[in-house]
């Protein structure tokens, strides 16, 4: 449900940008989407067509590269997708900490 | 057709949110107030907590700020104990955001204190968003089960303090402590986890001495 403002945000941006490199319209917008930051792609899509309309962005295609969330071994270092109910490294058996990936979420680029 | 001309924008959606949140930050830093962003699931118990906690506060003025979906039962409550309140209603939204509080706190004009900001009753949104807090305090109970922290890892993984709340039915549920606590341990080393019980009030003498500590700082 809050992804409803976040993608106005996008859309402005996005238009901010193309009028600035004087583009005419936005052909492409490259999103990247961390599993855990909170936002799901899907709704960002669903609202993106109806926000969209009338702006630069109208008829501009959402490309969303997802992440999904890794933790970094404790013991080998190994960057590793978790299983459901445990936080142990695939590798050595060790325990993973949360790191910034997944978490993510910016606008990498526009194509206009 | 010309080939499209990419343009790189690298700009964190997250931004503006924490923009606000870094600036009501430093106000309520200069009004001597500590702020807490109070979260857990609906019916874990976060305004008990906090009456709990309110109760035990000695020269120190809480302040209190409510986000709720609808309604403002737990602002009377407050209100009805003498605590400066103010109500949030989010009409449907999942979590606080920063321009939302920021607005509350120029409302509530507050100087020298802690400020109790009730998230919305959920695990997951309200752990991804700064809201201008110098600490996030997460109440979870034993009857939501021990698994929580791997489900809602983001929550467990931001928390300065963690509240297990309902610790008196401890007898009566399956909760397995050992398991949650090495939830909570792999993803927060320093989070101190205080069993507390709204109903018998223990361990929130330990719960205000860790504030206490942290607003004298």
């Amino acid at each position: 449900m809050h992804e409803y403002p976040i993608t106005q945000h996008i859309i402005s941006v996005a238009s901010e940008y193309a009028k600035k490199y004087g583009g005419t319209e936005v052909k492409v917008i490259h999103l990247v989407v961390g599993e855990t930051s909170g936002y799901v792609s899907s709704s960002i899509e669903l609202y993106f067509d109806i926000i969209a309309k009338g702006s630069l962005c109208e008829k501009a295609k959402l490309d969303i590269k997802r992440i999904a969330p890794k933790l970094k071994c404790n013991q080998c270092g190994e960057l590793f997708v978790r299983k459901p109910f445990t936080f142990e490294c695939p590798l050595c058996g060790g325990e993973g900490s949360p790191t910034e990936i997944g978490k993510e979420f910016y606008i990498k680029s526009i194509e206009i | 057709m010309s080939e499209n001309k990419e343009i790189e924008i690298l700009l964190s959606v997250y931004d503006k949110n924490e923009e606000i949140a870094a600036l009501t930050n430093t106000k309520l830093t200069n009004s001597g107030i500590y702020a807490i962003n109070v979260m857990g699931a609906p019916g874990a118990g976060k305004t008990t907590s906090l009456i709990e906690i309110v109760k035990r506060l000695n020269n120190v003025t809480p302040y209190v700020i409510e986000g709720d979906i609808e309604a403002d039962f737990d602002t009377k409550t407050l209100l009805a104990l003498g605590v400066k309140a103010i109500q949030i209603n989010t009409g449907g939204a999942c979590h606080l955001d920063s321009p939302l509080i920021d607005k509350a706190v120029e409302d509530l004009k507050l100087s020298n204190g802690v400020l109790f900001i009730e998230n919305i009753g959920n695990l997951v949104c309200p752990a991804e968003f700064m809201i201008g807090e110098h600490a996030k305090l997460l109440v979870s109970t034993v009857t939501e089960g021990s698994d929580k922290p791997y489900k809602y890892p983001l929550a467990f993984e931001k928390a300065d303090i963690i509240l297990l709340n309902k610790c008196d039915l401890l007898p009566y549920v399956d909760f397995d402590e050992e398991f949650f606590m090495k939830g909570v341990r792999a993803l927060n080393k320093n989070a101190p986890v205080i069993k507390v019980s709204g109903k018998t009030e223990e361990g929130f003498d330990e719960v205000v001495s860790w504030i206490m500590e942290k607003v004298k700082k």
